[in-house]
């Protein structure tokens, strides 16, 4: 039986559509996914994002340890700030991507993917050297996303923490509504906002404050429906779709957090290796110039030639056309390049463009 | 939700509302409609296309999901529902009347005689949940 979170009640009073994801009860949407994302893109939406895992890592090696495991630079953050990065096999392929929060030199939480939670806790913990503890934490957090331009004002009606002073990818330990609090400027929608890790059983409470101070700004709960065509719009990867084990990190346009010139790490000599030898794909954004919607694992031709296949595919909301992310041989990955989508048995032009689709206007 | 009477269901949520000379329209139910949210695409056959019993006719989709339209009695094409292509939250607002896909000319008279009334269909509704 699917897990469910410690919001589950509010959901059903809300007469949210619970689906199973990642092995927990979600509500896929409450109001309806289009307004809920034009909720979160114009006033502010509120997320139950509890299913994501946490791992809390500990001890002296830690920094040295984690610096090992992923791709990023983990020297170069400091306490109270978060970064993200992959997580990589030998081989190169993705174990996941994470956001690690450095608490302090010795103290890190680390958020994961709700359905990679079990494995990423045993790579974690089984390359750990001795006198490094690694905990999954993730029973003990309710995580509420709260996104949009109404966010700080919301959420700081519940909290003493100054969160102006919060830059993004920046946190705080703090309080909200009296209970302690992880307070991140982070978030998976292109919208400001804030992740709060809240203890699992002041869920409730505090979901209920947020939709009560909100109210006046038209906030509304939010399901993952909204919340995968926000970060499709943004083009930020969805393990399992964009990122899994037989893609890399490169490939997958994350080149930005994986820092081939920092000492080893897991992965660097397949990773070196691939980046020699010329990478073969490019992950691009593309856009329909017809009216049917692009959907993962459409194939995409180039004069009736496959060249790639649509990762994650969805009507914008807010450009109401269909848009894609996708995987293209790399000698066709300019702005601007047409290719078609086979959709059933046509073939629906679509152009490559910027992305991300939507740029915020605040 | 509303089943109305004078129609034929599907056990894949199709109705069929039978006319003369054995012409035939076919959409949704309510049901279909409200699993699926917001209709936003909506792709039909061509007008004169034969065919098959339970053969995939075209698709609704809605932001999130693709959903195959599955024809509930053999026939040929005579006339799609160009209103809804254009304008697919008909499917959502109206799905027993503005909302409907395609007629069909039925290949034999009694081709429907499988299909529910609005009583069983509610039931395997019920049944479902």
């Amino acid at each position: 039986m699917a897990k469910r979170t410690a919001l589950y009640d509010e959901h059903v009073k809300l007469k949210g559509k619970l689906v199973e994801f990642g092995g927990w009860d979600m509500p896929v949407q409450y109001s309806g996914l289009a307004d809920e994302h034009d909720t979160c893109r114009t006033k502010v939406g509120l997320f139950d994002v509890s299913h994501m895992g946490e791992v809390r890592v500990r001890g002296r090696e830690a920094l040295a340890f984690l610096n090992r495991l992923v791709t990023n630079n983990v020297e170069k953050i400091q306490d109270n700030q978060a970064q993200y990065t992959a997580m990589c096999f030998e081989e190169g392929g993705c174990v996941d991507d994470l956001i690690i929060h450095r608490i302090g030199a010795e103290d890190f939480l680390i958020c994961v993917n709700a359905s990679n939670t079990e494995k990423d806790y045993e790579w974690i913990k089984n390359h750990s050297p001795k006198g490094v503890s690694v905990e999954n934490v993730s029973p003990e957090y309710t995580q509420i996303a709260v996104q949009g331009r109404f966010a700080q004002e919301i959420l700081q009606k519940l909290t003493d923490t100054p969160l102006s002073d919060i830059k993004y990818y920046w946190f705080r330990q703090g309080r909200v509504l009296g209970k302690e609090a992880f307070i991140a400027r982070t978030g998976y929608t292109g919208e400001d906002g804030f992740e709060i890790y809240v203890p699992w059983h002041s869920g409730p409470a505090i979901w209920c404050a947020l939709l009560e101070e909100g109210q006046k700004h038209g906030i509304k709960a939010c399901g993952l429906g909204a919340r995968d065509t926000l970060r499709t719009e943004m083009k930020f990867p969805l393990y399992g779709h964009e990122i899994e084990k037989e893609l890399n990190p490169l490939e997958a346009g994350l080149g930005w957090v994986v820092k081939l010139d920092k000492p080893d790490f897991i992965g660097k000599k397949a990773l070196m290796a691939l980046k020699e030898a010329g990478l073969k794909r490019s992950l691009v954004g593309l856009r329909s110039l017809g009216k049917a919607i692009p959907r993962p694992g459409y194939v995409l031709e180039s004069s009736g030639t496959p060249v790639g296949v649509v990762t994650s595919g969805t009507l914008s909301p807010c450009l109401k056309v269909g848009i894609a992310i996708a995987y293209v041989d790399r000698s066709l990955n300019a702005i601007g390049t047409k290719l078609d989508v086979v959709v059933r048995d046509q073939r629906v032009p679509h152009e490559i463009v910027e992305t991300p689709f939507y740029k915020r206007p605040y | 939700m509303e089943f109305p009477s004078g129609l034929l269901y599907t056990k894949d949520h199709e109705w069929a509302q039978p006319g003369a000379d054995d012409t035939v329209t076919i959409g949704i139910t309510d049901h279909a409609q409200e699993a699926l949210g917001e209709v936003v695409y909506v792709e039909l056959p061509k007008i004169g296309r034969e065919l098959k019993e339970h053969e995939t006719f075209g698709v609704v989709e809605s932001i999130k999901a693709v959903s195959d339209l599955f024809c509930p009695a053999a026939g040929k094409v005579i006339d799609i529902n160009s209103a809804v292509t254009s304008d697919p939250a008909l499917v959502n607002s109206s799905a027993y009347k503005d909302g409907w896909l395609i007629r069909l000319k039925l290949a034999n008279k009694d081709a429907l005689k499988d299909m529910m009334d609005a009583q069983k269909y509610s039931a395997f509704v019920q049944s479902l949940k």
